[in-house]
């Protein structure tokens, strides 16, 4: 009601059109250069700055992360390196024990073996020479007992050896 | 997200209508039956000796003195003891154009209480009601010859200090970013900067998109932070320059409109001119129809504007002098608790309006550009 009654409310003046219009063409104007470029380039750049930081500090703890991993790798492989080469020094440590000790057993058995074989020939010859002088002894002996009635000695050493393999036959 | 703010924008033009239809109806009872109880109390012999000061208070004219434009700043008025009114105002500069005399400069207070200057008068009631006119040689209104008026008028004066502030608020904002480069907002950055990115990431952004949005930036900030301030001046209602209903000022919100308007019209792609003049997938029979109403579209979106911004301030100035006016049509200072705390309210809700308002110009702006960006692909 009170609208309507008042026109003057309602009614556009062409001067204050005009001067609406110089007033905010300035206004627009001036701040589009001089308030709004220099400001809303410094939000951005700082917005910019602020991403590139936040970018690179989750660069950097990413990389961190890595880092950690990457030593943890090293260090569980070194520890794994340690315990192989320990093992293995272990494993060649009781190979040559046991290879010294089969050796030695082995050059051991050896000498008893030649040593028994030689006790054996030396045996041999010592029972061979006994056979010989006993043999001898005998003949002797015997020459001794019966004198001259065996004077060919050829056929008395033929009747002893006889003698002596019974003898030997029955002893064996 | 246009939903809920339409809906935002419903719930206060409801709430202020219902107000204002209220307050008027009570200003109706009031004056049209206090004048007979006014007359009868303080006796009709004075107020016919002291002539036309002590009549019934006008609270209509009281009030669209208060929010319409003028040739003068009215500061107050003094009831002398003889009963007549002294009008103390701030005389503002007339600037006239007539063909033949050509440019005409002086101040107002030659024109006040009718004077004719230079043979020009400035009319109180009438058809001209308001209006300047040139005077013929028989005294009467030379109609033929009306002059062209370009006074810096209140709204002027009150447009004019708004932007200077405004000018003189972000220039030396910016300044303050040459000087501190990337650092941490401080000072007055740290308060308006947040308001520009709001308006940037909340109101731009989302309807212009990353691609073009830097382009309508300037404008768009430009016009929210001219509406703000010219609201928020508004509000304040004593040492002038404040206290103009400038956006409540039909040649302002047109001004407004209109730069949306080219702003859209310009920026208008291949896309958006066929959806107007060649809207895809309408038979062609039907194209003699849709293109004149599209055409109204395009018309209507700033019309919207313009209205939507005059009417919401205008209607909250009335509001605020209806609620002090019916101290004087009570005639009584009883009433000015009452009025003082429906005032304070009011003003509470207008400092709410005076942003949504802004925002409101600012974020349908920059929706129409954005349909007037649309891509090409039907």
């Amino acid at each position: 009601m009170i609208l309507l009654a008042g026109n003057s409310l309602t009614a556009v003046g062409v001067g204050t059109l005009f001067w609406s219009i110089l007033i905010f063409s300035l206004f627009f104007f001036l701040l589009a250069k001089f308030a709004w470029k220099p400001i809303l380039a410094a939000i951005k750049q700082r917005d910019e700055m602020i991403k590139g930081s936040i970018e690179s500090a989750e660069n950097a703890r990413k990389e961190m992360q890595k880092l950690q991993a990457d030593n943890e790798a090293i260090l569980k492989k070194a520890r794994e390196e340690r315990e192989t080469i320990l093992k293995e020094a272990r494993d060649v440590r009781d190979k040559l024990i046991a290879e010294a000790k089969g050796r030695a057993t082995e050059e051991a058995e050896k000498i008893v073996e030649k040593a028994m074989t030689g006790i054996e020939r030396e045996k041999d010859k010592a029972l061979s020479e006994i056979h010989e002088q006993v043999a001898t002894l005998s003949v002797e002996i015997a020459s001794k007992l019966l004198g001259e009635k065996l004077s060919k000695t050829g056929e008395q050493d033929k009747l002893i050896d006889k003698y002596l393999k019974d003898i030997d036959l029955k002893k064996n | 997200m246009e939903n809920s703010e339409r809906q935002i924008f419903r719930i206060i033009t409801d709430l202020k209508t219902r107000l204002t239809t209220g307050l008027f109806f009570i200003l109706f009872l009031l004056v049209y039956n206090f004048p007979a109880v006014g007359q009868a109390a303080h006796g009709s012999p004075e107020a016919t000796a002291a002539g036309q000061s002590k009549g019934p208070f006008d609270a209509s004219s009281f009030i669209i003195e208060h929010v319409s434009n003028s040739h003068e700043w009215h500061l107050l008025t003094i009831r002398k003891k003889d009963g007549t009114e002294k009008n103390i105002s701030i005389p503002l500069p007339v600037i006239l154009y007539q063909k033949g005399t050509g440019l005409h400069f002086f101040f107002s207070d030659k024109l006040a209480h009718g004077h004719e200057y230079k043979g020009f008068r400035l009319e109180e009631e009438g058809e001209y009601a308001g209006k300047i006119v040139a005077m013929n040689a028989a005294g009467e209104i030379d109609k033929e010859n009306i002059p062209l008026d370009f006074s810096m008028t209140k709204m002027v004066v009150g447009m004019l200090a708004a932007a200077l502030l405004g000018l003189w608020l972000f220039i030396s904002l910016s300044r303050s970013y040459k000087k501190s480069g990337i650092s941490h907002p401080r000072g007055i950055q740290s308060f308006l900067e947040p308001v520009i990115c709001f308006i940037r990431d909340d109101v731009v952004i989302p309807n212009i998109g990353y691609k073009h949005y830097e382009k309508f930036m300037p404008y768009l900030l430009s016009v929210f932070f001219f509406i703000l301030i010219n609201n928020l001046m508004g509000l304040i209602p004593f040492p002038p320059p404040f206290g103009a209903n400038v956006t409540g000022n039909l040649a302002l919100t047109m001004t407004l409109a209109l730069f949306t308007f080219f702003t859209v019209q310009l920026n208008g792609t291949k896309g958006y001119w066929k959806h107007i003049f060649a809207t895809p997938g309408v038979p062609l029979w039907l194209l003699p129809i849709m293109v004149p109403v599209e055409l109204i579209g395009i018309v209507s979106k700033p019309f919207a504007l313009m209205i939507r911004l005059f009417a919401n301030i205008t209607a909250g100035h009335i509001i605020v002098i209806s609620l002090m006016a019916l101290i004087f049509i009570f005639d009584s200072i009883w009433v000015s608790p009452v009025s003082v705390f429906f005032v304070i309210f009011m003003d509470c809700l207008e400092l709410l309006v005076a942003f949504l308002q802004a925002y409101v110009f600012t974020f349908l702006s920059s929706l129409f550009i954005s349909m007037a960006l649309v891509e090409e692909h039907h």
